[in-house]
């Protein structure tokens, strides 16, 4: 990567380069005559001076020629506009492409950082600079060669015509250029110095905040965010000191500058007047010269402005770069090469050491060979099991020593082979922010397979027209041309032939890391589109009529779920969801929102439940203020129970002391309102209030039937009717499937019910179809929305979907309880049979079950053999086992 | 049974006699109400509890699994709590309660519950009170047990 900006600017873009300063020279002509015409139509158009005989040979009188000049000048500003439009355009296109190659560039070096070099980098720091820090070059590289070249060129002229003019007034004009330009590049320099500190502040500065973001527990478990503050605000102080002493710096070299600018006038008035009285001066040629050197100002300070935007860019560059540029940088052929390489054989350690620079190393001396077709056990005391697995992974490159695989330096094979014939879990494997099903597949995307499957329809159309001119635009920035919208899945390494394949090779393999039951949790809490995916729906809706035939059959189930039915109230489910019938789409008929809804009011209005409502609200309101006006504010019960927050209680309060006084009908509506709202969240076998009487829920009936059949055109779509033959698209599987309420007050209600949805889903073969939906389950920011050992589970599925040649883990099932651990020990064992596997294991007693062991010792191999031989008294290993 | 019901039958336990209407209508309110059909396990022997339960209708057994298998030790009625030990000293249950009826039991959070005891200080005493009861019976058994392995 170029060093310095002006070399990254000639190596992408000379050809640009020279274009924009082509055009900008060629409008020069253009500008200076739309400079000169005013003067023209002044002095000889309107003031009749000078008037031409003729012009272009016609004859013309003042008018004409008044008009004439004034439609040259009309000419001339659209064709200076023109030229502005175009150049801007055209550096701005160039600012931009070469910024995006510039961002591509620097991503590209961070996914060739050798790992350790993330220990010392934050992503606090990096992200930073590939985003903002670089911002503003885009702006600068289109003025970088067009600016110096067109105002330079203009002062050359300038200076050119004060010497023929007069060399003596010539010289005095330029006399003090090379004092500026010796003075204004030392004051610069103190600048730039500070403008380098800046940047590092600022680094740090977000560096600290990407740190208290991820370390907000701990902030919050110690108490100390006054340190953190003061921290900030110490740092803070620190970029304030910087910036303010950049101004006054800045400011002092621009006046510097205005004050030389204007001293060199005083020499021409004092000197060269005094030259004019004594004779020795014609009067005109003082006047021509000043003229000229005021011309001489304006490119004068435009170039020592870009002077000292140059310098801030610069450094901006170079502070950007220098972070970058690593010594040992992954060779670019390693990620970029296509190669196929089998691992066969064993992976040969010679004398393998791993160590940080000034660290004492890690491992040492390790010789040993790993065999590819059988199962490995890693154990031992101290550091460097983890490293030495990440090393037979090739996660990691050996700092002294050599692995081999047959005649290939294991180092220096690229990543299309290690990549993809092995594959490393460790303990605390990373998700991206995607669906399940994405994060499984992730080790399958090497390379775009299959154009996307929905382009071949509009390959003649506008996409594909559009996906070309994209493709040209990366090419022009020398960014990646990949389509990150093919289909990238490589079913063939997952032992597949297709997409409904794969589908069956991921249940397995969630299977064999026992996932399958989370998933299928995950998949009967999600919603599905019924128009996407019919078949889903349909199978969902045969559960839910085994479903009612179960409940028909047998009158206990009836005690755990409460059914819909149109007909009848269900005591299980709030008022809400009795009124309507469904389930809310979007935020017209939240519960929270009924109360205002003017659809909703209508049709408590036409049953004659308003009054009802209200008087009811009331009644909750002052259980609530009696239930919870004692607690102290954040009680967890207002939040668990109360249908008032603390906040509003004494708004509340303030409510029932006046309806005590003057009555229900002395409310003003948005107190009406209040109160109304309270009902809606009501649900009768839950709160037990006794409000809701046999009269009440009989009028609540006829407002749910008049809502559904009153509801206008243009609300059907802000709520999902439960209907007994229609899958509801707003509700989740499970809901879908018991169409009804689970019943308040039954012991274990949700693990009843539980298990009966289970037994109906394998009884109907439903199992696979909801884990696939489950699939779908978005796995949140770094997998955070799963549990540690459910995103352990998923990385382990991962892994061993690729079906890597060699498989190596460490303590991947750390997260797990016992007795799923033993389970999915021995179904990883079992599927890796006669495949290569390291395992890093926790108990040395797994070891057992590996046709080999190697026993660490602080960095260095101990022993290593097969586990029976060394499992004698006196052994590292023996020792280990019987400590367990 | 709406909330007054149950306040009314939280009344009649000497635990809560001295605490304030608004009080035992809170503890109602924030307490599941749940039933049990006869036979059902209210809790296991030896799980970790969560919950103290108040029985408002119906009977329940204590049963004691000892190495002679399992024995019932003593009958519950409305008005009674049950199962408070294991939420006061974080124990394990000490016995498996099983409905002996259909049973109805309010079940009491074990947060709520020692927020209670804390907020009223009665309360403690009242469950002091009834520890101390329940050992002095369990010392009598225990007399007459160990008289009649007498020789």
């Amino acid at each position: 990567m170029e060093s310095s900006i002006f070399r990254f600017i000639l190596r992408h873009s000379v050809r640009q380069q020279i274009v924009l300063t082509l055009m900008t020279l060629a409008s020069f002509p253009f500008l200076y005559a739309s400079l000169d015409l005013p003067k023209r139509i002044v002095n000889e158009a309107i003031a009749g001076k000078k008037l031409p005989e003729s012009f272009l040979g016609f004859h013309l009188d003042q008018v004409t020629y008044l008009f004439v000049l004034c439609g040259l000048f009309l000419t001339l500003v659209l064709v200076n506009g023109a030229f502005k439009y175009v150049i801007n355009t055209y550096k701005g296109r160039l600012g931009e492409r070469m910024l995006r190659r510039l961002r591509y560039e620097l991503y590209v070096r961070v996914l060739r950082f050798p790992l350790p070099r993330f220990r010392k980098m934050s992503s606090g720091e990096i992200i930073p600079m590939i985003t903002a820090e670089v911002e503003p070059l885009g702006g600068f590289i289109g003025d970088a060669i067009a600016i110096p070249v067109f105002q330079g060129g203009t002062l050359l002229v300038y200076i050119a015509f004060i010497f023929v003019q007069d060399p003596v007034l010539g010289a005095a004009a330029v006399s003090l250029y090379p004092f500026q330009g010796w003075l204004i590049p030392r004051l610069q320099r103190k600048v730039n110095q500070l403008g380098k500190q800046r940047v590092r502040a600022m680094r740090q500065i977000a560096d600290r905040i990407g740190e208290t973001v991820s370390g907000i527990q701990e902030v919050h478990t110690h108490n100390t965010a006054s340190w953190h503050l003061a921290d900030l605000s110490h740092r803070l102080g620190d970029v304030y000191r910087i910036r303010f002493e950049i101004y006054q710096r800045k400011f002092f070299v621009k006046f510097l500058n205005n004050f030389i600018n204007q001293l060199t006038p005083f020499f021409f008035y004092s000197i060269g007047g005094y030259l004019v009285i004594h004779g020795q001066l014609s009067f005109g040629a003082l006047v021509a010269v000043l003229a000229a050197y005021k011309d001489l100002a304006a490119p004068w300070k435009e170039l020592l402005d870009w002077y000292q935007q140059k310098e801030d860019n610069r450094i901006k560059y170079e502070q950007v770069v220098e972070q970058f540029h690593v010594p040992d940088l992954l060779a670019e052929r390693l990620l970029r090469e296509e190669e196929d390489v089998p691992f066969t054989g064993s992976l040969s350690f010679h004398n393998v050491g791993f160590g940080e620079d000034g660290g004492s190393p890690i491992l040492e001396g390790v010789t040993c060979d790993i065999p590819l077709d059988s199962h490995t056990a890693l154990i031992g005391v101290g550091s460097g099991r983890d490293e030495l697995a990440q090393l037979a992974a090739r996660v990691l490159l050996p700092s002294s020593g050599q692995i081999r695989l047959g005649e290939h330096d294991y180092a220096e094979l690229p990543e299309s082979v290690t990549g993809r014939r092995a594959a490393y879990v460790g303990a605390a494997p990373y998700l991206f922010s995607a669906s399940l099903y994405d994060n499984l597949v992730y080790g399958l995307r090497h390379r775009p397979l299959r154009e996307n499957g929905e382009s071949p329809n509009d390959a003649s159309g506008e996409a594909a027209e559009r996906r070309k001119s994209r493709m040209a635009e990366s090419v022009l920035s020398g960014n990646a041309t990949d389509d990150v919208h093919a289909d990238w899945i490589d079913y063939a390494a997952a032992g597949c032939d297709g997409p409904e394949d794969l589908k069956a090779r991921i249940l397995r393999v969630v299977t064999m890391v026992s996932l399958q039951d989370d998933v299928y949790g995950m998949g009967l809490n999600r919603t599905v589109d019924p128009e996407r995916r019919p078949d889903v729906a349909a199978r969902v809706l045969e559960a839910r009529d085994a479903m009612r035939a179960m409940m028909l059959n047998n009158p206990e189930l009836g005690r755990l779920v409460e059914r819909f039915d149109p007909d009848r109230y269900a005591v299980n489910a709030t008022l809400a969801e009795n009124l309507l019938f469904g389930t809310p789409v979007g935020p017209i008929f939240q519960t929270d929102a009924l109360a205002s809804n003017p659809y909703m009011l209508h049709v408590l209005d036409k049953v004659g439940l308003t009054d009802t409502i209200l008087e009811t609200g009331h009644k909750v309101a002052e259980t609530m203020v009696e239930l919870f006006a004692g607690l102290p504010p954040g009680h967890e019960f207002f939040e668990r129970f109360s249908f008032i927050g603390f906040a509003e209680l004494p708004e509340y309060q303030a409510i029932l002391a006046r309806t005590a006084k003057e009555g229900l009908d002395a409310l003003r509506p948005e107190e009406r309102t209040r109160l109304m709202t309270l009902p809606f969240k009501l649900i009768g076998a839950r709160h037990r209030l006794g409000l809701m009487t046999p009269e009440l829920e009989k009028k609540l009936l006829q407002a749910r039937h008049l809502f559904a059949s009153d509801l206008p055109a243009d609300l059907k779509h802000a709520v999902a009717f439960f209907d007994p033959d229609a899958y509801n698209a707003a509700a989740s599987i499970q809901d879908n499937i018991l169409f009804g309420k689970m019943v308040y007050g039954q012991a274990q209600v949700q693990s009843k019910v539980g298990r009966i949805v289970a037994e109906l889903v394998d009884q109907l073969h439903l199992r696979d179809t909801i884990v696939e939906v489950g699939l779908e389950h978005p796995v949140g920011v770094a997998g955070s929305r799963l549990s540690a050992a459910q995103r352990q589970k998923a990385a382990l599925a991962r892994a061993l979907l690729k079906r890597p040649d060699l498989l190596v883990l460490s303590e991947a099932t750390s997260g797990l309880d016992t007795s799923s651990q033993s389970k999915v020990h021995s179904a990883i064992l079992g599927e890796r049979k006669g495949c290569g596997l390291v395992w890093v294991l926790q108990r040395a007693g797994l070891a057992r079950a590996f046709e080999r062991v190697i026993v660490m010792k602080d960095g260095r191999i101990a022993e290593h053999g097969r586990f029976d031989e060394l499992n004698r008294p006196g052994t590292l290993l023996h020792e280990l086992v019987s400590a367990e | 049974m709406s909330i007054a019901e149950e306040v009314n039958c939280l009344r009649r336990i000497p635990l809560f006699a001295n605490i304030d209407t608004s009080k035992l209508k809170l503890l109602a309110f924030t307490s599941e109400r749940l039933s049990f059909r006869s036979g059902d396990i209210l809790f296991e022997q030896d799980e970790m509890g969560t919950c103290a339960y108040i029985l408002l209708r119906g009977e329940a057994e204590v049963i004691i699994t000892g190495p002679g298998g399992p024995l019932a030790v003593a009958t519950l009625g409305s008005n009674e709590i049950v199962g408070e030990i294991a939420i006061l000293c974080d124990v394990p249950r000490t016995a498996t309660v099983r409905a002996s009826t259909d049973l109805e039991a309010l079940c009491v959070p074990k947060d709520h519950f020692l927020q209670m005891i804390a907020d009223f200080p009665q309360m403690g005493l009242e469950i002091m009170r009834s520890l101390a009861h329940r050992l002095e019976q369990t010392t009598v058994r225990l007399r007459e047990v160990l008289a009649a392995q007498a020789p």
